[in-house]
């Protein structure tokens, strides 16, 4: 039982790291109906600037407060200069561009900051304790505290603010959003800087978690991060906790109990994925979108 | 007509085209010193490589073009399907002895089938939601690999013999008598997989022509523009779906299995996979969607210039050389976004507005 309790909670701590920058995938979607594949690289980007603060000198939690407040504006940046002049265009020809942008970013950074894996500090002193049996890392309560305040000011700020109002609108129905006198173009920047920050936040804080910070630290999480947004419905934050928890567990789980699945694991994700997408098409929390004809 | 007479004369007119093809390559190379000219560059061994690198690329991009230009369906898995076309030809060759050009079209039909089984669930996902379950496959396909292909040292990797990709005999009609592999760069080898993969994108590029101009074309295009308005006027949209996915698989299984003349190994890495199902996908776009030429100079365009942009000296001279490595895929991201502005239809949409815009009388000014 203790084993299964270790089992379970290693998949939470995976899946808290899915969650969170699955989060960030979910809030660009719902305020711009855009599926960024940059997501990732962005959040890479953030993560190195936060590690190069805090090896000038800068206390940890501060560096991490730079960085997000600097991928804000960074963010908001992107969707200006980068995404704004293909805004019209066919979804395709944006996904090319979000594309374009996973690779300029990818390699920048390495050009940048070098192709060594650097060790990244932690806000927070690393320890663990032993509850019932069952090892619980500073790491998985620290995320989860984050995600579960993250996730109550974005619901504040979507469900019932002005501002969240009128990115929801925005992203229902841009035309009529500007009739009624929304600023269009400074809410999409909004909805990016959100999405830039959140992720800063995610990968400075789960970074310091895995084996080092390389370019390719994001990119393995953003899969994983993209089915838990999937399995949860990609226009419900909730949604993208949950599914990042269920990926989590799911994998940890399998990889315990399942020996003919041994280094074929991440069917289980994906498997689970296409199970609930031929049920629910809009995923587990996802709106159905109602089309007319 | 009937089916089989239809069937008969699909088949019919592709052996026509083949045959005159071959004809048409044994005049080229016995009358015109190809090889020696355009190919064969003392400074670069691999021009032909690229060239057909881009043919082979260009193929998986046309079948790429019926799903995702003409059908409106986005995939990010077909670097899978790629792979799977590969692994057939290696697998068949290494393990079963067999000569390559029968693979060939083992290795397309096997995708096929793949295909209609991706095809059938991919039916209740649309759009961005199909762009993810498909990014599935491109993620899971190497470990499966990992699992089940027993290559060398206990990896997923297959390399290939010299003599398993050797042309057979009777290639020596067509080889160009200048390349001698012994004082050319371009031995008989690099000819045959270059002239392999030319003759296939002639019959694809065929194919998606007389696709597009099809009953089934129109099928296509219309469950793209409007599922319901094409379900009304009788269009059997499970049919019409499934049947997209599998023939674009079908085409990018052969060009998996061409890839193999080349690179001379099957292998699939996560990153790898997925980098490719992404480089389809864009010269697809670059080229142009829903046009039967786009893909292909798309192709052609994105695989030469990522070799361009590698190899510039200014950026050699202005970074060291391993910082210049790792700066092409920025330029090239960067180049990628900057043609969307441009041309967000692709280059044979570009061209075509471009030529409507010449060919029609400028409008006289509305204001005096």
């Amino acid at each position: 039982m203790d084993q299964f309790l270790q089992h379970l909670m290693n998949g939470i701590e995976a899946g808290v790291i899915y969650a969170s920058l699955a989060l960030a995938l979910v809030l660009i979607f719902k305020t711009t109906g855009i599926l960024n594949f940059a997501q990732g690289e962005m959040a890479l980007v953030s993560t190195y600037f936060t590690w190069k603060l805090a090896e000038w000198g800068l206390p940890v939690w501060v560096a991490i407060l730079v960085s997000v407040g600097v991928s804000f504006v960074g963010g908001a940046l992107i969707e200006r200069v980068v995404i704004r002049p293909v805004e019209q265009s066919s979804p395709l020809v944006i996904v090319i561009v979000t594309i374009g942008l996973f690779l300029a970013l990818n390699s920048l950074a390495q050009v940048i900051f070098g192709t060594d894996a650097h060790l990244m500090p932690r806000a927070y002193p690393n320890e663990s304790w032993d509850l019932l049996g069952v090892n619980v890392e500073a790491d998985t309560l620290v995320l989860i505290a984050v995600l579960a305040v993250e996730c109550v000011v974005l619901w504040y700020l979507l469900q019932r603010t002005k501002v969240g109002l009128a990115l929801r609108g925005v992203a229902s129905n841009p035309e009529s959003s500007r009739l009624v006198g929304v600023p269009v173009g400074s809410m999409l920047m909004f909805g990016w800087g959100l999405a830039a920050a959140l992720g800063a936040l995610a990968g400075s804080l789960v970074v310091p978690t895995t084996a080092g910070l390389t370019a390719g630290s994001m990119q393995s999480i953003l899969v994983f991060a993209f089915a838990a947004a999937a399995l949860g419905g990609f226009d419900s934050p909730l949604g993208a906790v949950v599914g990042g928890l269920i990926v989590g567990v799911a994998q940890s789980l399998t990889t315990a109990y399942v020996d003919w699945l041994n280094d074929i694991e991440i069917i289980v994700p994906f498997g689970l994925i296409l199970v609930v997408l031929l049920i629910k098409p809009a995923g587990l929390f996802g709106k159905v979108r109602v089309e007319r004809v | 007509m009937s089916g089989v007479k239809r069937v008969a004369g699909w088949v019919l007119a592709f052996v026509g085209v083949a045959v005159a093809l071959l004809l048409a390559i044994r005049i080229l190379t016995q009358s015109l010193d190809l090889f020696d000219g355009l190919f064969n560059d003392p400074n670069k061994a691999s021009t032909i490589d690229l060239f057909t690198e881009a043919l082979y690329i260009g193929i998986a991009a046309m079948g790429l073009n019926i799903l995702t230009g003409y059908n409106g369906q986005v995939s990010l898995g077909h670097g899978a399907f790629f792979g799977v076309g590969a692994y057939t030809s290696a697998i068949l060759m290494f393990d079963h002895g067999w000569a390559y050009l029968p693979t060939l079209p083992v290795a397309g039909v096997i995708c096929l089938f793949v295909g209609v089984l991706v095809g059938i669930p991919a039916l209740r996902v649309k759009g961005l939601y199909l762009a993810l379950v498909t990014l599935g496959l491109s993620v899971v396909f190497p470990d499966l690999t990992k699992r089940f292909v027993n290559g060398t040292g206990g990896t997923n990797l297959l390399s290939l013999k010299t003599e398993q990709i050797s042309p057979p005999d009777w290639y020596d009609w067509f080889a160009d008598p200048i390349a001698d592999p012994l004082t050319d760069y371009v031995g008989s080898r690099d000819q045959w997989a270059f002239w392999l993969s030319f003759v296939i994108a002639v019959i694809t590029l065929l194919c998606v022509w007389g696709i597009a101009r099809s009953r089934f074309g129109r099928a296509l295009i219309a469950v793209r523009d409007h599922e319901a308005a094409a379900v009304t006027v009788g269009i059997d949209l499970a049919r019409v779906k499934v049947s997209a996915f599998a023939i674009s698989a079908f085409f990018a299984g052969l060009a998996g299995s061409l890839s193999v003349l080349v690179s001379r190994l099957a292998n699939a890495g996560k990153v790898e996979t997925f980098q490719l199902s992404i480089l389809l996908l864009v010269a697809v776009v670059v080229g142009g969607t829903a046009t039967v030429w786009g893909p292909i100079i798309g192709a052609f365009v994105v695989v030469f210039a990522q070799d361009w942009i590698g190899e510039q000296e200014t950026l050699t001279d202005l970074l060291d050389a391993e910082r210049a490595k790792l700066l092409s895929p920025a330029l090239f991201g960067i180049a990628l976004i900057i043609m969307m502005y441009v041309l967000p239809d692709g280059i044979v949409g570009g061209a075509r507005r471009g030529l409507r815009a010449l060919r029609r009388p400028r409008a006289a000014p509305s204001d005096a």
